[in-house]
């Protein structure tokens, strides 16, 4: 299997090839069928991939441990779930996920596109396998997941603990969905450079792909968050770890490109922006894939060296340097059809909010990169953390709040007093009350001015969606007199872009809430308590009522039963338990590999509704049971040789019972161990967070994607109109050949 | 006003605000930001009583808990030397041998452990691209 799997990787390397041949000769001498045979390429290599990850993924459902890399990253007693997850948990298995899903959305828009864009479709089918060709490559030559062993070990290394966590195992794929979707519109950008047709003809093509891009990797990043917060054990959802701001970056950039979009679509403006955009979100897709994989920033919180860092690097070369060169080469076709006529419209706020991304972008890359650019210009690499992202995006986010209340009610072209008074005189009110109540309320945010202005912009926000959405339900009842919600679901279904957008402006509204809330007004506690004992934190008494302990084959854990009062009142009770995953290492003893402390995770005792989280995690250590740990090791290690050495002479059948009698026997030793930390329990560490509207972020999050979904979700036939756009370049028909552009 | 002058004012004032924006963001990453020492770095030049941001990797092997407190050794990435440290504090879960951490830490007299500040360890995300031990 291992060799069909291989002979597929090569074979679809080859189609690779042969497809950007075929694409740009048909590109350049206006022959139909080689264009149509590039196409064919993408859906072959799609066949292939798919062919590829189905025999990755068996080997992983079978346990066939002659691939290393089911042995490196599975086992027999991993779940059934995480065993066909852990194909992507490997460098190996990602590169092919990443193969697979480029080939899969590459395969639909050019299915899609196949009646369209004659020009610009032929060059971006080339740009797509060329992403396709590199990572294939990087696959079959540098990180190839069918690689054997001659002699299989009888038994996998399983999964991280940590990775053992359903949010983490959807994480990769969503992410990766997101990063490959970036390169279609990249590649039509690169498409629509190279032939000169900038109109909105590319856009109309890939903007649906751009939003599944955001869609996909917004979820990617929430679960991520999501991972982060109940299973790390420090009690946050984010960190500025450059893992998280590798898919942050390219997510902001198509952020502000699906949203910069519009300015061409309706007034031509803004072209430089939007090629300069997308290619931006396709490049940082890459560089984020290359993040956390090459080990280039080698500081504390990348992960993974290997040696794809070169072809990283000089892919990245050459995407940056081909951009640079399309947009400057291509800069007359990209001027504006119109000119910004006032500060003061729709067309420089959707310019303000590019510059506002822009900017966050830069910020979080130059903060991440700055160890690297620390140590090339002084020597010395210096480390950062929040401290130097917070003084830039916390204003910057507030700026983009306000943007997005402002964009959907205000006029193109130029305000007028009309307007303002029309538009925003019941969201601006609804933020200065939501101010000023917050200001003077006992105990509010005053002391916190940033999360008090987050809060009075969140109510803007939300009003201004409102209205508008209360203004377009009671226009269609004007017209048709439905019920309001029949109005409502109508509304948004014969504008869902519209409404979807600002679904997704109040889930960031919402979302924003949250993290000004969790992060400002958070109280925490580290502790060390005693079955019995007592801590406090924000009003609230935490007790330790009993300590708890689990052994199964799989993990041992030590956990505490903990009482939440407040004034008196029960609030709620929340279990929490620290994990130990058994060790591969035969130095860790028979016994002692059930007790390795560097292979456990934990489990969050959590208890949340909308108005405040308690958070509370144990960090309980097996230390006390070294004594006896170390003395169940000597006795099984003299006894395991005895009788093993006895089984050797046995039959099988009686071989094998003498063996499970010797692992039950020993499995008794540890759960007899185990229990002492519920008979003799001894003082552990806790730590106790309380944090008010945390769950606003999942919700805003939820709220956002939902927005998002309808945004994306294709207008029924009988709604459809034709988008009127300032510079219209798609043809009314196909010319009969594809004619190239005179560069 | 002139529109080509408008825009002129227009670029100048974002090209001004970019500037001041990228000089602030200088400023503060090296003001904010902690020099990292290696361990080979911290024997030569570190002084009694500072306090240093030591990097590395937990030294297979070293890991002992005494109660609350956690201490190992973190090897130098390139010579083979490590320090000891002494830490009190959130220990995050990743943490784990032959893990690379951060922790800010104190140096004490000659011959003593180095003491880590409370709540400063940090450690790598766990590695997907890294096997886990072998069996």
């Amino acid at each position: 299997m291992a060799l069909i799997g291989r002979a597929l990787l090569i074979m679809a390397l080859g189609t690779a090839g042969f497809g950007i041949g075929a694409s740009i000769h048909g590109a350049r001498t206006g022959r139909r069928e080689w264009v149509d045979a590039g196409r064919r390429s993408v859906y072959a290599l799609a066949a292939l991939a798919t062919i590829a990850f189905a025999v990755l993924e068996d080997a992983f459902w079978r346990n066939d441990f002659s691939f290393n890399v089911v042995a490196n990253h599975s086992s027999t007693t991993t779940p059934a779930f995480y065993k066909l997850a852990a194909a992507w948990s490997s460098q190996e298995g990602s590169l092919l996920l990443w193969v697979f899903l480029l080939s899969l959305w590459s395969s639909l828009i050019l299915f899609l596109v196949r009646k369209r864009a004659w020009e610009i479709t032929p060059y971006a089918t080339a740009v797509l396998l060329g992403f396709a060709a590199f990572f294939t490559s990087l696959a079959a030559f540098w990180a190839n997941p069918f690689t054997t062993s001659a002699n299989p070990p009888a038994e996998g290394a399983g999964l991280d603990p940590l990775l053992l966590h359903p949010t983490m195992m959807i994480h990769p794929p969503m992410l990766y969905s997101g990063y490959t979707l970036l390169t279609i519109p990249f590649a039509f950008a690169v498409g629509a450079l190279i032939t000169g047709r900038l109109g909105a003809e590319w856009i109309s093509l890939t903007r649906r792909f751009a939003l599944a891009a955001w869609l996909f990797l917004g979820i990617g990043i929430l679960l991520g968050a999501l991972w982060s917060y109940t299973e790390l054990g420090w009690g946050g959802y984010w960190a500025w770890d450059p893992v998280e701001n590798a898919a942050l970056m390219p997510w902001l950039l198509i952020t502000a490109f699906i949203h910069s979009i519009m300015i061409q679509e309706k007034r031509g403006m803004l072209k430089v922006w939007n090629v300069s955009l997308v290619l931006g979100a396709g490049t940082l897709s890459i560089l984020g894939t290359f993040l956390v994989r090459s080990g280039i920033l080698d500081s504390i919180h990348a992960f993974g060296a290997s040696t794809l860092g070169v072809p990283f690097v000089i892919l990245l070369a050459v995407m940056v340097m081909g951009s640079i060169g399309l947009i400057v080469w291509r800069r007359e076709q990209l001027r504006s059809d119109a000119r910004l006529e006032s500060l003061l419209s729709r067309e420089a706020v959707f310019l303000f909010q590019n510059l506002v991304l822009v900017g966050m972008v830069f910020v979080i890359f130059w903060v991440t990169f700055f160890p690297l650019i620390s140590e090339a210009l002084t020597g010395t690499k210096v480390s950062v953390g929040p401290p130097a992202f917070q003084p830039f995006i916390v204003p910057l986010a507030l700026i983009l709040v306000l943007l997005s209340g402002i964009g959907p009610i205000i006029a193109w072209r130029r305000v007028t007093v009309a307007n303002l008074r029309r538009n925003f005189a019941l969201p601006v009110t609804a933020g200065l009350v939501t101010l000023f109540v917050l200001l003077f309320w006992p105990g509010g945010p005053s002391s916190r001015p940033f999360a008090l202005i987050m809060f009075a912009l969140a109510g803007f926000v939300l009003t201004s969606v409102v209205q508008e959405l209360w203004r377009g339900v009671a226009a269609r009842r004007a017209m048709t007199h439905d019920p309001v919600p029949l109005a409502l679901v109508q509304l948004i279904r014969r504008n869902r872009r519209r409404y979807g957008g600002y679904t997704v402006h109040a889930g960031l509204a919402v979302l924003l809430v949250g993290v000004a809330a969790s992060s400002s007004f958070q109280h925490s506690d580290d502790v060390i308590l005693s079955p019995g004992q007592k801590a406090h934190v924000d009003g609230y008494t935490i007790r330790y009522v009993r300590p708890v302990e689990t052994v199964s084959s799989q993990k041992i854990g030590f956990g505490a039963v903990l009482d939440v009062t407040k004034g008196g009142k029960h609030v709620t009770t929340v279990t929490t338990v620290r994990n130990f995953y058994p060790s591969q290492n035969p130095a860790d003893g028979l016994i002692g590999k059930f007790f390795d402390t560097s292979n456990a995770d934990s489990e969050v005792g959590l208890d949340q509704n909308l108005r405040r989280n308690i958070w509370t995690v144990i960090n309980a250590q097996p230390t006390p049971l070294a004594p006896l740990i170390n003395k169940g090791n000597s006795v099984f290690a003299a006894y395991a040789p005895q009788v093993m050495t006895k089984a050797a002479k046995l039959p099988p059948g009686q071989a094998q019972s003498a063996m499970n009698g010797l692992w039950a026997e020993r499995d008794l030793a540890v759960t007899e161990i185990a229990r002492r930390f519920v008979t003799h329990p001894w003082p552990t560490e806790f730590l106790l967070i309380v944090a008010p509207l945390v769950s606003w972020i999942w919700l805003g999050a939820l709220i956002m994607g939902v927005g998002g979904l309808i945004a994306l979700w294709p207008v029924p036939s009988f709604a459809r109109r034709r988008e009127r756009v300032a510079s219209p370049a798609r043809p009314t028909a196909p010319p009969p050949v594809p004619v190239r552009e005179p560069v | 006003m002139d529109p080509s002058r408008k825009r002129a004012i227009r670029l100048t004032v974002a090209l001004t605000a970019a500037v001041l924006l990228a000089s602030a963001l200088v400023y503060v990453s090296f003001t904010a930001g902690n020099k990292e020492f290696t361990a080979s770095q911290l024997l030569a030049r570190g002084k009694p009583g500072q306090t240093y941001e030591l990097a590395g990797t937990v030294l297979n092997g070293s890991v002992q808990r005494d109660g609350t407190t956690l201490m190992f050794r973190i090897r130098d990435p390139k010579l083979p030397l490590s320090v000891p440290v002494r830490y009190n504090g959130i220990v995050p879960d990743p943490f784990a041998p032959g893990r690379a951490v951060m922790v800010a830490v104190e140096k004490g007299s000659a011959g003593t452990a180095y003491i880590g500040q409370g709540n400063s360890l940090t450690t790598k995300c766990p590695s997907k691209y890294q096997a886990a031990a072998a069996s």
